[in-house]
């Protein structure tokens, strides 16, 4: 009980005016620079930790934690409506709330998106309430073994990604995986793949480049071929009754809505991953768990309630090892690290001691922001539906713009918007020839990720596959990740093998 | 007429005094050389690392002790370690309003990458404003408690067995731990990690044997009881850990600085780089900065003009050697 008289004086210091002011200021801020392709809670948080040395630091964080979750609800948004991911945390957003929204679905897709984030959120700040102490030992034990089961795992999900066409799933993460093998190598430190001695693939590629230019530019090829020059995108209108009837039938997508939440928060909570790895896993195990696989890519609730959920519950996770251990689960957090550095705290495990006020204040708040978020976005998605109703020869434009600065935004290169467009054409002729183009996303975020931690692992082993096998957690991870390897390849296998049947 | 007179007198004493008055404020402008737009700041490490994180600190002190009229506005440029990020700033020669934040890829990046066509004794040195210190770390949990249960220990494991973590190879940590190698006749496997953060994760995980973080990035979880300093690779203690002895204490002379300096491109006028040193000489007098300084375990190190650029040329040619007792160039 003493968590709950901890929480309680949270509260009280969350809902003083000037705090919950703040809340509120920041969901909205962070709503828009989420929607914004390009600013994602990165940039927000950057842009906006200067301003917060007029209060005090526990306002300081509240606002700014506002902002990072404000952020998780607003990347949706153009996710669907306009089939460029907001942010890099809503990459798998795209993959089937574009779809919904080309449908006429777009107002269920937005609804379901805010639901679920406030679900994953919720659950996730619950989890953060009840067990900060423990996870963060649980994050500790996660070594580079580890780290690597874990990410052959996500891996593993994607393979029945792309529908029953394997060597194209298997072709598509292989593209991914190169493009993310570009760079410096991080064990010694040689450049990689430079192509035509440019020093911009110095930096490597950039995922959010890949991904804007595969589903932003790619998406306006495809429909300037498909839709052949008619004016109206998506037919969408919205009425009180069609949010209450879309919240009503998210009740068929509660299972996907916990297993994102959890799983979110979990991958959340490991250093190095984020929100991102973690929106892409919850995506490939819905696809995995569910009963129609195959409806998945063409716009299945599931798919978007799954990686929302998740991408909400992974910010708050991240949060758990920044104030715990010192440690950022994901960039944003990095940067809210060095904020309170500024602030004359120290992150780490006396945190929770010595500073109780703004521990327990900052959860606090998160439950505040959550439902702030929710309401807000809600409310707000009349406003955004209006967009959909613009002639596809205004929105194609500002589709385009937005592209361009999503692509420049991140490291003010030009560079990486020309790579943006072969990227978009690229995608487009893969699209056409029924290429699956999410694990090609997939990999090229995943993949350094993945890299990194297997040589670290067979360094530390002398070359040996053993040591994923020899540390109990690493060695159940790993059999999970064959065992979903092994299961598309056994069911091709036998179908082939089956005479009569044609499929 | 005696009254017209008067006012002409009068007018023209103002104009004079107006006049003058321009030509004081204009020469004072030419004197104190200000920025005409946000200046760049751009930081030699990706967004999150501890370089960076100090990069935004001095930020943050800019902005809170109002310091500067316009912002200064961070950029990344990690590629490379740091590659990237001195390429630009040649490409930026005689530009004012670009500064960066160094450590010490500022050599060994272009030392390790000749084809890069970057001399750092063509940029301006601004200033020095702290050195960070490297210790010798293992978890709490073991019974290691000196350098010399440490030397046993390491010997006992053998090579293959003996985990040390670190950043990136060539960079930081590995000289160090070559270092560490060579004058004690011990062998480690090392294992490189994105940054020192990480580093320190990994230790704490037991993931790893030990590490040798800079102060700042263990000091939370010595200070929960979680990780031990065995050693500092300082001439002298640290104020922040005035139990731990130092290498030369121990009669080993290991003693290895990471710089934290401010560079501008080269060629930049004489009062754009006056005006910098001194926007840093208040950083660094700052109570922010002092507090950070030695709460941290960091050394405070002012230096600026000739004497930085002499500091700068004289590190990179011990790094050059180094580097090649490594076998990293040749």
């Amino acid at each position: 009980m003493e968590i709950l008289g901890l929480l309680l004086e949270g509260f009280a210091v969350a809902l003083e005016p000037i705090n919950l002011a703040l809340i509120v200021a920041g969901c909205i801020a962070g709503l828009f620079i989420g929607a914004m392709p390009g600013l994602g809670s990165v940039n927000g948080v950057a842009i906006l930790l200067p301003m917060t040395f007029l209060v005090p630091p526990t306002s300081a964080i509240i606002f700014l934690g506002s902002l990072y979750y404000g952020a998780m609800y607003g990347g949706a948004i153009s996710s669907i409506m306009l089939g460029i991911p907001g942010a890099s945390t809503a990459v798998a957003t795209t993959f089937d709330g574009r779809p919904m929204a080309l449908q006429g679905k777009a107002d269920r897709a937005l609804v379901a998106a805010a639901t679920a984030s406030f679900v994953g959120g919720t659950i996730s700040v619950v989890l953060f309430t009840l067990f900060a102490p423990p996870l963060a030992d649980f994050a500790l034990a996660f070594g580079p073994p580890e780290e690597f089961a874990l990410l052959l795992l996500a891996f593993a999900t994607f393979i029945g990604l792309g529908g029953d066409d394997i060597p194209k799933t298997f072709f598509s993460i292989f593209i991914g995986l190169m493009f993310s093998a570009v760079g410096l190598d991080i064990v010694s430190g040689n450049p990689r793949l430079i192509f035509f001695d440019l020093p911009g693939f110095y930096h490597g590629i950039n995922f959010l480049v890949l991904a804007i230019g595969i589903y932003g530019i790619g998406e306006i090829l495809w429909t300037v071929e498909t839709t052949r020059g008619e004016m109206v995108v998506s037919r969408a209108a919205v009425t009180i009754r069609g949010v209450v009837r879309a919240l009503a039938d998210l009740r068929h997508n509660i299972r996907s809505m916990l297993m994102g939440s959890f799983l979110g928060y979990f991958v959340g909570i490991l250093p190095a991953a984020g929100a991102t790895p973690g929106s892409l896993m919850a995506y490939g195990v819905a696809r995995t768990m569910s009963k129609n696989p195959e409806t998945y890519g063409k716009g299945n609730v599931d798919g978007v309630v799954a990686p929302e959920s998740a991408n909400n519950a992974a910010s708050t996770g991240s949060m758990l090892p920044m104030l715990t251990l010192g440690i950022p689960g994901s960039p944003t957090t990095a940067i809210l690290l060095g904020g309170m550095v500024i602030w004359g705290l120290e992150p780490g495990p006396l945190l929770f001691i010595e500073h109780k006020e703004f521990v327990w204040g900052l959860i606090a708040s998160l439950y505040a922001a959550n439902l702030f978020a929710l309401l807000i976005n809600i409310a707000f998605i009349p406003a955004f539906l209006m967009v959909l109703r613009m002639p596809f020869t205004i929105l194609a434009p500002v589709i385009f713009i937005l592209c361009v600065v999503g692509g420049y935004a991140p490291t003010q290169d030009m560079h990486d918007v020309w790579l943006m467009l072969i990227f978009g054409v690229m995608g487009y002729l893969l699209r056409k020839l029924d290429y699956p183009l999410a694990p090609a996303v997939l990999a090229i975020v995943l993949g350094p990720l993945a890299e990194a931690s297997v040589r670290q692992s067979l360094i530390m082993a002398h070359g040996s596959f053993g040591i994923f096998f020899e540390r109990p957690i690493s060695a159940i991870i790993m059999a999970i990740a064959i065992g979903l390897f092994a299961w598309p390849l056994f069911i091709a296998i036998r179908r082939r093998l089956s005479p009569g049947n044609a499929d | 007429m005696k009254h017209l007179g008067k006012t002409l007198a009068l007018a023209a004493g103002i104009s004079l005094a107006a006049g003058a008055g321009t030509l004081a404020v204009s020469s004072d402008a030419a004197a104190t050389w200000k920025p005409k737009k946000p200046v760049e700041f751009v930081i030699m490490a990706g967004k999150g690392g501890g370089a960076d994180r100090l990069a935004r600190f001095i930020q943050g002190i800019i902005k809170k002790n109002k310091l500067a009229a316009l912002p200064l506005v961070p950029i990344n440029k990690g590629g490379g370690s740091g590659a990237e990020a001195l390429r630009y700033l040649k490409d930026k020669q005689g530009d004012p309003h670009v500064i960066m934040a160094t450590l010490n890829s500022y050599y060994t990046t272009p030392l390790r990458n000749p084809g890069l066509g970057v001399d750092i004794s063509k940029f301006t040195p601004i200033a020095r404003l702290a050195e960070d210190t490297f210790q010798l770390w293992v978890h709490s949990d073991t019974k290691i408690m000196s350098v010399k249960d440490y030397v046993a220990a390491v010997k006992k494991a053998g090579p293959k067995n003996w985990k040390m973590g670190g950043t990136g190879k060539g960079q930081e940590d590995s000289l160090v731990t070559a270092m560490l190698e060579g004058a004690y006749g011990i062998k480690v496997t090392y294992v490189p990690f994105k940054g020192g953060g990480t580093v320190a994760k990994q230790l704490i995980g037991k993931h790893i044997n030990s590490t040798v973080n800079n102060p700042s990035e263990q000091i939370g979880f010595w200070k929960a009881g979680k990780s031990r300093a065995l050693a500092t690779f300082t001439p002298d203690r640290l104020k922040a850990f005035p139990d731990v002895p130092t290498f030369a204490e121990l009669g080993q002379n290991l003693a290895y600085f990471m710089q934290r300096s401010v560079v501008a491109p080269g060629g930049i006028p004489a009062d754009a780089e006056a005006y910098y040193v001194d926007l840093f000489d208040k950083v660094y007098k700052s109570a922010d900065w002092q507090n950070y300084l030695t709460s941290k375990g960091l050394l405070p190190g002012w230096l600026t003009g000739k004497s930085l650029q002499d500091y700068f040329v004289k590190e990179r040619e011990a790094h050059r050697k180094l580097l090649m007792s490594m076998g990293e160039i040749k």
